[in-house]
């Protein structure tokens, strides 16, 4: 063991992966393609490999590429991060047969976790709650109206190796079923190679809440829930720990039933079981799980004081579980704001650039996991996220608040991001009341859109008017 | 005989066909107007449709596929002097 890791990812979790390793002790060796040589997180690591072009299929994506790194390298173990490879049981498998560690689960749990129809029946048989729904993949239309007559309607039907919100459709009657699966499994097979699909009840107004776990094979902890219904195109945009809407007993059900099902798979990892609540019912629902550390992780770090990434390497260089659930106690309020280089007023166009300028805020209970520095310029190949804000204090309240004097504190130049929408959302008092479901910000986003556009008629109008009655002297774009 | 040489908008990868087994949007010799879609581009995982500047025939396409383009970079060389034609 030379206590070397190799970090297969990039952006800012790359630079979280790096910080945590050099906390450890551990050499960071980071890959990167050839459009991210002057990354932050290349910067930061104690070495770094170029494993190909900028196009992440040819290199973030190309496990050849990256387990020739790994050996040339002569690297321990690989952390896969998120995204990219970090749920691809082959990688995991050719990286594991190399003889190196991989951070994360073996092989064979993440091709069970990551089957979703399969998950379901795994959740099933540990006693852990799961949306109605067919038991299994659905085969024919006379299966899936059968299931329909016991679950129904409205139906979501899912491809069983769908994510990402991908490979979803909606079904509120028996026409729409008929007329929806065959369409849902050529869908499938396209995007997936695989024609699966199973049904579930629809849950209109739910909350997306999931769990955060550790495990060591043997035994499991929960280090409490993340509340994530805000989102966008099933996208998570802001994410909070704890979730405004649980009890405390609703609270222990949910984390001992991730904790069960955790234990039941002999999960050996960080992940994360993600459900469904439903707000006026109080029930919940196991819906996936994800076997990677996730984007909003952050969120759990700040209201248990655990550094999960820094405990998930341990776990995998075989250093067991070092926490008991007792140890682990929850205090404060944290929010996440993923901000992306994206226009939110011209329908989140990605806007690449140079940063000109930077400020990011500080002070009490503000953290910032970003890749931007000044005179980066954001590569347009990869995702828009350039960094999350993540803001803590002793109570929801406070931590809005906090949250906001950080964005108003927050001054990037050179393009566009998100940071504006947060700013916005955060005087919402739904927002506000952590009164919301997943459906919430869609709806929000659209009144905005639309109010957008009456202000600006307003003022084209205006002008008009202005330019009618001072033909002589006034410009369209003065009068705008 | 005039000519338009387009340019990419903004940065991102370039795609010439709407995926791989389709055949390209448009060839030299194809007719074009200011609704043809010439290409996908590419930014930050989303897809955009390039549409032609300019009505006439293709000249010549400068970009490859799956190509990494700067903004300002060629695309292709659009004849438009048989425009309205």
């Amino acid at each position: 063991m030379n206590g070397r890791l190799l970090i297969a990812n990039r952006g800012e979790i790359a630079v979280r992966i790096v910080r945590a390793a050099q906390e450890l002790g551990l050499t960071s060796i980071v890959v990167h393609s050839e459009a991210d040589a002057e990354s932050l997180a290349v910067q930061l690591a104690d070495e770094a490999v170029c494993i190909g072009p900028a196009q992440a299929a040819k290199s973030y994506l190309n496990i050849d590429a990256i387990l020739a790194a790994a050996r040339d390298c002569r690297a321990d173990a690989v952390h896969p991060g998120y995204g990219f490879l970090s749920e691809n049981a082959e990688f995991a498998r050719r990286v594991e047969a190399a003889g190196i560690v991989f951070v994360g689960p073996d092989a064979g749990l993440i091709e069970r976790m990551g089957n979703k129809s399969e998950a379901r029946a795994t959740a099933m048989a540990a006693g852990v709650p799961v949306v109605p729904g067919s038991p299994g993949p659905v085969v024919g239309i006379d299966e899936a109206t059968s299931v329909a007559g016991d679950v129904g309607y409205p139906l979501l039907i899912k491809a069983a190796a769908g994510g990402g919100g991908r490979g979803i459709r909606t079904a509120r009657n028996e026409s729409e079923l008929r007329e929806q699966l065959p369409l849902a499994q050529a869908e499938a097979r396209a995007a997936f190679g695989d024609d699966s699909v199973y049904l579930e009840r629809y849950i209109e107004r739910a909350r997306h809440i999931e769990v955060q776990i550790l495990a060591d094979g043997e035994r499991a902890v929960h280090l409490f829930e993340r509340e994530c219904s805000l989102q966008r195109r099933r996208q998570k945009v802001f994410e909070e720990a704890p979730s405004p809407a649980l009890s405390e007993k609703a609270r222990q059900q949910l984390c001992e039933s991730a904790v069960a099902l955790a234990e039941h798979v002999g999960y050996r990892a960080a992940g994360t079981l993600e459900y469904l609540y439903d707000d006026d019912s109080g029930e919940f629902f196991f819906i996936e799980m994800n076997t990677r550390i996730q984007v909003e992780h952050p969120v759990t770090e700040m209201i248990t004081g655990i550094d999960l990434v820094r405990e998930m390497i341990r776990i995998a260089l075989g250093q067991g579980l070092s926490l008991q659930q007792g140890d682990i106690q929850r205090r404060g309020w944290a929010v996440e704001m993923r901000l992306n280089a994206e226009d939110p007023d011209k329908g989140f166009f990605p806007s690449p650039g140079r940063v000109e300028k930077l400020t990011w805020p500080t002070g009490p209970g503000i953290r910032i996991d970003s890749l931007l520095y000044e005179g980066y310029r954001m590569p347009p190949y990869y995702d828009s996220m350039v960094a999350k804000l993540i803001v803590w204090d002793e109570t929801r309240e406070a931590a809005l608040k906090r949250a906001a004097r950080a964005l108003d504190e927050f001054c990037l130049e050179g393009f566009t991001t998100t940071a504006g929408l947060h700013r916005r959302l955060l005087d919402e008092p739904a927002i506000q009341n952590g009164d919301f479901h997943t459906g919430s910000l869609e709806v929000w986003l659209e009144d905005q859109s639309q109010a957008l556009s009456q202000s600006e008629s307003q003022l084209r109008s205006q002008a008009q008017s202005q330019l009618r009655s001072q033909p002589q002297s006034t410009s369209v774009e003065e009068a705008s | 005989m005039s000519q338009l040489t387009q340019q990419a908008p903004f940065p991102g990868v370039f795609y010439c066909r709407p995926s791989p087994d389709s055949d390209p949007f448009v060839e030299p010799g194809s007719s074009v107007d200011a609704n043809t879609t010439i290409g996908l581009l590419e930014v930050m995982k989303q897809f955009v449709e390039v549409k032609a500047e300019a009505a006439g025939k293709v000249l010549e396409v400068l970009a490859g596929d799956e190509q990494l383009l700067e903004a300002g970079d060629d695309i292709l060389v659009i004849d438009t002097s048989g425009e309205g034609a």
